[in-house]
C-alpha cells in the first residue's frame, strides 16, 4: 500500500490534504444598524423591534422593525394607492422594462445579495452564489418577458390583475422565495405588499435599494417585517385580494380556515415528505449524488427535500454503503467558506426541532449514522444524519423535519415504491432513479406529487412550474402557470 | 488466452454480451458532481502543497515527430530539475516519449529516479495488428523503459469486439516484465461516459497497473467529468477486489488550476492514500511552467511572466 | 467649439461577427456615404458563417438567448441619438428598442405556448417542441429603415437561428449601425449577418442557396415568384414578413415542430 507523503519542501501536512480556509469576504455588504419598514418607496421609522443574526456564530447583525397592525394597514394603503395610481392601468410593456431593470440590477449586485443571504440565513455561500441568487434574478427576467404577453398566456380569456397581493415568505430560501412572489405578481399588473420571515429579513430590505434604483414606483413593492403576527395582520386586511404563502402546512391551513368565505384568492405552499425512489438499475454514482443533494442541500431546508429514501432492497447494500463513504466528504462549516457544503442551520428553534425528531427516531429503534464532524461551539450547527432500519410508521419517516436527516427505507417492486410513496398526506415532490425511461415515465404518471425528478434532484427554473398536490398546497410558482395566481379573468 | 489478475464480480469472460450492460453513468448528473468538485477553493499552503504534488505526479511529456535526441534531453533536465533557481522543487515522476528517444532520455536523467515512460503499441491510432503492437512494446522494454503507455484498438471497441481489447491487453502486460502498464483509453473517441466506464474495468480487468484518459493527440482529452468517471470505475474495483489501480490523466491539462481540480477529484473520490506518483499521474507538458509560475507566485506574492522559466 | 475636421466612418458589411469590404471591392453612394456593395460571394461567405454559428446560438439556454437580446436593445438604446439621425426619428428608435424588448422576453416562453404534451390514445409519452429551422435569409423592407429591419430579423433570431439579412438598399446606414450593436451584445459572430448592397441582385443567390433553411421576402419587391421558384430546389420554408407587427406567430413561422414518442410501462 502506497504511503502517504507527509513532507513535501518543508510543509507538513497531517491527515492527507487539508484545504485552508477560503471565506468570502463579507466587505461587499454594508448592513445598516436599523431598519425601518419600507412603504410608499420611503424608509418608516419602526416602533417596535427585534434583532437579527447570524446563525453562523449568533452575532447580530441589525435591528429589524416587528411591524404591527397598523404598519401593516399603512402598507396595504400605499399599495392600493400605487396600484390605483397607474401601475394597473401602466402597459404591460413599461411594466416588463421595470422587471427587466430590477434582474439585470440583481445580476449586478449577485456578490453583494449571496455574501448577505450566507450570513443572515446559514446556507453555505457557493450555494447563494450559484443557485439562490442567480434563480432570483433569472425569475425577474422570465416574468418580464411575460407581462406584455398575458393573452398568449391565457387566450381568450381577457387577464386582469388582481389588485394588492399579501405575500408571505419563509426563511429557506429568502432571496429566491422573494422573487417567485413578487417577479409574477407585478408582471401580472398588480401591487404588493411582502413580510419576509422574521430570522432573513435582510436581503429583502437590501432589495428595496435595488427598487430604488430600478426607479420603479413608489408603493408597487411594499416591505414590512416582523414575526407570525405581522403576517396574521397581512392576512386579516380588509386591503388585501390576494394572499401568497409559503411556509408550514400547519400554518398554511390556519391561514385557509382564516381566509374562508372572504372571496379573497389564495395560494399556499406548505411542507413536504418527499420520496426518492432508487431502482437496482439506476447510474449509482449518480443516484448517490442524487440522494446527498436531495437531502442536504440547504441543510436539508427543503420544502421538497427527498427526506425519505426508498431503495430497491436488491441493491440496498452497495447503495446505503456508498452513501455512508460520501456523507464523510460533506463539509460542515462556516457558511461564508467557499468549500463548505452543509452550513448552519437557519435558527435555536430549528435546531431544537430536529433533536427532538432526530432523538424520537433513535427511540423508535432507528439505527443512527453520523460522518465524524467538528462543528462549530458557537452558532447552530447539526451533522448530517442518514436513519436506516426505519418503519414508515416512526415520526421520522411521517413528520417534516426540515433538516439534514435522512430515512431510509426499501421496496421490492414499483408498484410497492409508488404505493408507499404517495402513502402521506403530503405531495409536493418525488424523484424517480433508473436509467430505464418507461419506467420513469411510468411512475412520474403515477406519483402524487407536483414536482418529479427523475435522475435528478432538486432543480430549479423560472420556466418551470413548482408546486404541491394535498396538504402540500395548492397554486404553481414558475411557468406559465404561475401568472395564474396573480389574474382575474373575465370568463 | 493469457491469465489476468483479480475480476471485479461479474465480469466473467465472454465479455461480448455482459460489457455493454456494465454500468450505466447519468451525463449531466456526473458533469455536475465534476463541476461541483472544481469550484473547490484552494489556497495558501494547501494549494503550495497540491502544485508540488502536482509536479511530483507529472509525466513530462513529448511526443512529436520532430522529437530529436537534443529535444528528449532537454526535456529530460527540465523533468529532472524543473526549476534551478528554487531546489525545494521536486522533480517530476517520469518523462514520457517515442521509443526511439528513449536512449537518450535515459542519458540525461542518469539515476535521479525520474523514471522513463514509453508510448508503444502503434501510438496514438493502435491500429496495427496485435503482434506488431506487442513487439513494438517488447523492443521500447529492451531499450530502457521502465513504464509503457499502450493504447487500447478503439476500433475494435466500438465494433464489439471487447474480446480482442481484452487479449491485446494481456498480451502487452506480459510483454511489458517488470515495467508498470499504462492503458490509454482515448477517451474522446468511446462517445459515451457509459462507455469510458466500460473501457476502463476492462482495462483493469485486463492487468492494468494505470488506466489513462487519453494520447493528447485529440480533443476532448483528460476532461473533469470523464476523470471522474474513470475514478469511480478504480474506486469499485478498489472496494470489490482490494486492489489498487492507478489513474493518470493526460491531455489538456494545461493551466495549474486544472491540475488542482484533478487533485481534488482524487482526494474526494479515492481518498488522500491515492496521492501519491504510485498511484496517480499527470501527462503535460507545458502544464509544469504554469505550476512552477503559480508556485512563485505564491512565495513572492506577484503575479509571473513566462520569460523567467525555462522553455525546457 | 473650434472647427474641428470629424473622422468619417467607413461603412462596411457585418459578416461572422467581422466588418469585411465587399470581396467584390465596390460601393455605393447611400445617404451621401459610400456604402459597401456586397456581392454573391459575401452572401456566400455569410451563410457559411452564419451556418457555421448556428448550432451554438441553438444550443445556448433560452435564458441565454433572451438575455444576449436583452442587451442588444440596451445597446440600441444607449445609441438612440445617433440611431435617430439614420431613420424617421426618435420614435421609431424607441419603437424598435421596444420591440427588441418584446421578442426577448419571447425566448424562454417559446415552448410553452407553442408546444406542449399530447394525449394519444395509447400508453406512450408523446410530446411537440419546436426548434429552430437553422439558417434564415432576410430582405429587410426597404422602409421604414431601422423599425423594418428589426422586425424581420427578431423573429427567426429568438427562435434560435441564424440570419443574413439584407438591408434597405436606399437607406442602409440604420443597418449598418445596428450591426455595431449587435457587434457588442454579446451575439456570437455569425449569428446575424448583415448584407447592404442590391437587393435585387443578392435575393436570387440567396433564395436559391441549398445551405439556407428559410427565406424572409419582405424586402423582395416585386420578383417574389421567381424566388419562390428558386426557393422550391431545397424545400425552403418561404415567409412573406410584415413589418409591422410583431407576434409569437412571426417566431414560429422559423421553427421546425418535433414530436417524440417514448412508451410509459414498467
Amino acid at each position: 500500500m502506497a504511503e502517504l507523503e507527509t513532507q513535501q519542501g518543508g510543509l507538513a501536512v497531517p491527515d492527507g490534504w487539508t484545504y485552508a480556509p477560503a471565506p468570502e469576504s463579507t466587505d461587499i455588504v454594508r448592513i445598516a444598524e436599523r431598519y425601518g419598514h419600507y412603504v410608499g418607496g420611503e424608509w418608516l421609522e419602526a416602533s417596535e423591534i427585534y434583532e437579527t443574526i447570524a446563525p453562523r456564530d449568533e452575532s447580530p447583525l441589525a435591528t429589524i422593525g416587528q411591524a404591527t397592525k397598523a404598519d401593516v394597514e399603512n402598507a396595504v394603503a400605499a399599495a392600493r394607492n400605487a396600484y390605483a395610481d397607474g401601475w394597473s392601468s401602466l402597459p404591460g410593456s413599461e411594466r416588463a422594462k421595470y422587471l427587466f431593470r430590477i434582474a439585470r440590477i440583481l445580476q449586478e449586485r449577485a456578490r453583494e445579495f449571496a455574501v448577505l443571504e450566507s450570513l443572515n440565513g446559514g446556507k453555505p455561500i457557493k450555494e447563494s452564489r450559484d443557485v439562490d441568487v442567480p434563480l432570483a434574478a433569472a425569475h425577474f427576467f422570465y416574468y418580464a418577458g411575460w407581462a406584455d404577453k398575458l393573452e398568449y398566456a391565457f387566450p381568450n380569456r381577457r387577464p386582469r390583475p388582481v389588485g394588492v397581493a399579501g405575500q408571505i415568505i419563509p426563511w429557506n430560501f429568502p432571496l429566491l422565495m422573494l422573487a417567485w412572489k413578487v417577479a409574477p405578481a407585478l408582471a401580472c399588473g398588480n401591487t404588493v405588499v411582502l413580510k419576509p420571515a422574521e430570522t432573513t429579513p435582510l436581503t429583502a430590505l437590501l432589495f428595496c435599494d435595488v427598487l430604488r434604483q430600478a426607479e420603479l414606483p413608489p408603493g408597487v413593492v411594499n416591505i414590512v417585517t416582523g414575526d407570525g403576527r405581522t403576517g396574521a395582520a397581512l392576512v386579516e386586511s380588509e386591503g388585501v385580494d390576494k394572499i401568497a404563502f409559503t411556509g408550514s402546512t400547519e400554518v398554511g391551513k390556519a391561514i385557509q380556515r382564516q381566509l374562508a368565505g372572504s372571496g379573497k384568492k389564495l395560494t399556499l405552499e406548505l411542507g413536504g415528505k418527499a420520496a426518492n425512489i432508487v431502482f437496482d438499475d439506476c447510474a449509482l454514482d449518480q443516484a448517490v449524488e442524487g440522494i446527498v443533494n436531495g437531502i442536504y442541500f440547504n441543510q436539508g431546508h427543503v420544502c421538497c427535500a427527498g427526506s425519505r429514501l426508498f431503495v430497491q432492497e436488491s441493491i440496498y447494500e452497495p447503495l446505503v454503503e456508498k452513501l455512508k463513504r460520501r456523507l464523510t466528504t460533506l463539509r460542515v462549516g462556516d457558511p461564508l467558506d467557499k468549500n463548505t457544503d452543509v452550513g448552519a442551520i437557519n435558527s435555536a428553534m430549528q435546531l431544537e426541532k430536529i433533536k427532538e425528531l432526530v432523538a424520537s427516531g433513535e427511540e423508535e429503534g432507528a439505527e443512527i449514522y453520523q460522518p465524524p464532524c467538528v462543528l462549530p461551539e458557537k452558532g447552530y450547527w447539526f451533522a448530517p444524519t442518514v436513519f436506516t432500519n426505519v418503519a414508515q410508521s416512526y415520526r421520522i419517516a411521517q413528520e417534516e423535519i426540515f433538516g439534514p436527516v435522512l430515512s431510509v427505507l426499501t421496496f421490492r417492486t414499483p408498484d410497492e415504491a409508488v404505493e408507499k410513496a404517495n402513502n402521506t398526506p403530503y405531495g409536493l415532490s418525488a424523484g424517480v432513479w433508473t436509467e430505464k425511461g418507461s419506467r420513469i415515465l411510468w411512475m412520474a404518471q403515477r406519483l402524487r406529487a407536483g414536482v418529479v425528478w427523475a435522475n435528478t434532484y432538486n432543480r430549479f427554473d423560472p420556466t418551470s412550474p413548482f408546486g404541491g398536490y394535498k396538504e402540500s398546497g395548492f397554486g404553481r410558482e414558475g411557468g406559465r402557470h404561475g401568472l395564474e395566481p396573480y389574474l382575474r379573468f373575465d370568463d | 488466452m493469457a491469465q489476468a489478475p483479480a475480476l471485479p464480480v461479474g465480469f466473467e469472460l465472454p465479455l461480448e454480451a455482459r460489457l455493454p450492460r456494465i454500468g450505466a453513468v447519468d451525463a449531466v448528473a456526473l458533469e455536475a458532481r465534476a463541476g461541483e468538485l472544481a469550484k473547490r477553493s484552494i489556497k495558501k499552503d494547501a494549494k503550495v502543497w497540491a502544485l508540488l504534488l502536482a509536479i511530483r505526479t507529472t509525466d513530462l511529456t513529448t511526443l512529436e515527430g520532430a522529437d530529436t535526441p537534443g529535444k528528449a534531453a532537454a526535456v529530460a533536465s527540465k523533468a529532472r530539475r524543473p526549476d534551478p533557481s528554487d531546489p525545494s522543487v521536486p522533480s517530476c515522476a517520469a518523462v514520457c516519449v517515442y521509443p526511439n528517444l528513449i536512449p537518450a532520455v535515459r542519458e540525461r536523467l542518469g539515476d535521479s529516479g525520474v523514471k522513463v515512460a514509453a508510448v508503444a503499441t502503434g501510438f496514438p491510432s493502435g491500429q496495427y495488428p496485435t503482434a506488431i503492437k506487442v513487439a513494438d512494446v517488447r523492443s521500447a522494454v529492451e531499450l530502457g523503459a521502465d513504464e509503457i503507455d499502450m493504447v487500447i484498438d478503439r476500433g475494435a471497441f466500438l465494433s464489439g469486439r471487447y474480446a480482442k481489447v481484452y487479449d491485446e491487453i494481456v498480451q502487452v502486460k506480459e510483454a511489458c516484465g517488470a515495467a508498470h502498464l499504462k492503458v490509454i483509453l482515448e477517451t474522446g473517441e468511446l462517445g459515451t461516459y457509459d462507455n469510458v466506464r466500460r473501457a476502463t474495468l476492462l482495462a483493469i480487468a485486463a492487468g492494468a497497473d494505470f488506466v489513462k484518459t487519453s494520447t493528447g493527440k485529440i480533443s476532448p482529452a483528460a476532461t473533469l467529468p470523464v476523470a471522474l468517471c474513470m475514478l469511480e470505475a478504480v474506486r469499485d474495483v478498489y472496494e470489490e477486489t482490494g486492489r489498487r489501480v492507478g489513474f493518470k490523466a493526460a491531455g489538456g491539462v494545461r493551466a495549474a488550476k486544472q491540475a488542482i481540480q484533478n487533485l481534488v477529484l482524487v482526494h474526494e473520490t479515492l481518498g488522500p492514500e491515492w496521492l501519491t506518483p504510485d498511484l496517480y499521474r499527470l501527462g503535460a507538458s507545458s502544464l509544469l511552467n504554469d505550476i512552477l509560475m503559480q508556485l512563485r507566485k505564491e512565495r513572492t506574492g506577484a503575479y509571473q511572466s513566462g520569460d523567467y522559466f525555462t522553455l525546457d | 467649439m473650434s472647427d474641428r475636421l470629424p473622422v468619417k466612418k467607413t461603412y462596411k458589411l457585418f459578416i461572422g461577427g467581422a466588418f469585411p469590404r465587399s470581396e467584390s471591392g465596390r460601393t455605393y453612394e447611400a445617404e451621401g456615404q459610400n456604402v459597401a456593395r456586397a456581392s454573391r460571394k459575401d452572401a456566400r461567405d455569410a451563410v457559411k458563417a452564419a451556418r457555421a454559428a448556428q448550432p451554438g446560438w441553438a444550443a445556448a439556454t433560452a435564458y441565454n438567448r433572451g438575455q444576449v437580446i436583452y442587451r442588444l436593445a440596451e445597446m440600441v438604446e444607449s445609441r438612440l441619438e445617433e440611431f435617430s439621425l439614420l431613420c424617421s426619428g426618435p420614435d421609431e428608435v424607441a419603437a424598435a428598442i421596444d420591440r427588441i424588448v418584446w421578442y426577448a422576453g419571447w425566448a424562454d416562453k417559446l415552448p410553452q405556448v407553442l408546444g406542449g404534451s399530447n394525449p394519444v390514445a395509447g400508453p406512450y409519452f408523446n410530446f411537440t417542441v419546436p426548434e429552430p429551422t437553422g439558417v434564415v435569409a432576410v430582405l429587410a423592407p426597404e422602409e421604414p429603415p431601422l423599425l423594418g429591419l428589426v422586425s424581420r430579423i427578431l423573429p427567426p433570431l429568438v427562435g434560435g437561428n441564424s440570419v443574413i439579412a439584407v438591408a434597405s438598399e436606399a437607406r442602409p446606414l440604420a443597418a449598418i449601425e445596428l450591426a455595431e450593436a449587435i457587434a457588442t451584445s454579446d451575439v456570437p459572430g455569425g449569428v446575424v449577418n448583415l448584407l447592404t448592397g442590391s437587393a435585387a441582385e443578392l435575393s436570387p443567390w440567396l433564395a436559391s442557396h441549398m445551405d439556407v433553411n428559410a427565406i424572409d421576402l419582405a424586402g423582395a419587391n416585386g420578383n417574389t415568384a421567381e424566388l419562390e421558384r428558386a426557393a422550391a430546389e431545397n424545400v425552403k420554408r418561404v415567409v412573406h414578413g410584415r413589418a409591422d407587427v410583431q407576434s409569437p406567430w412571426e417566431i414560429a413561422a422559423f421553427l421546425e415542430q418535433k414530436t417524440v414518442w417514448h412508451p410509459m410501462r414498467l
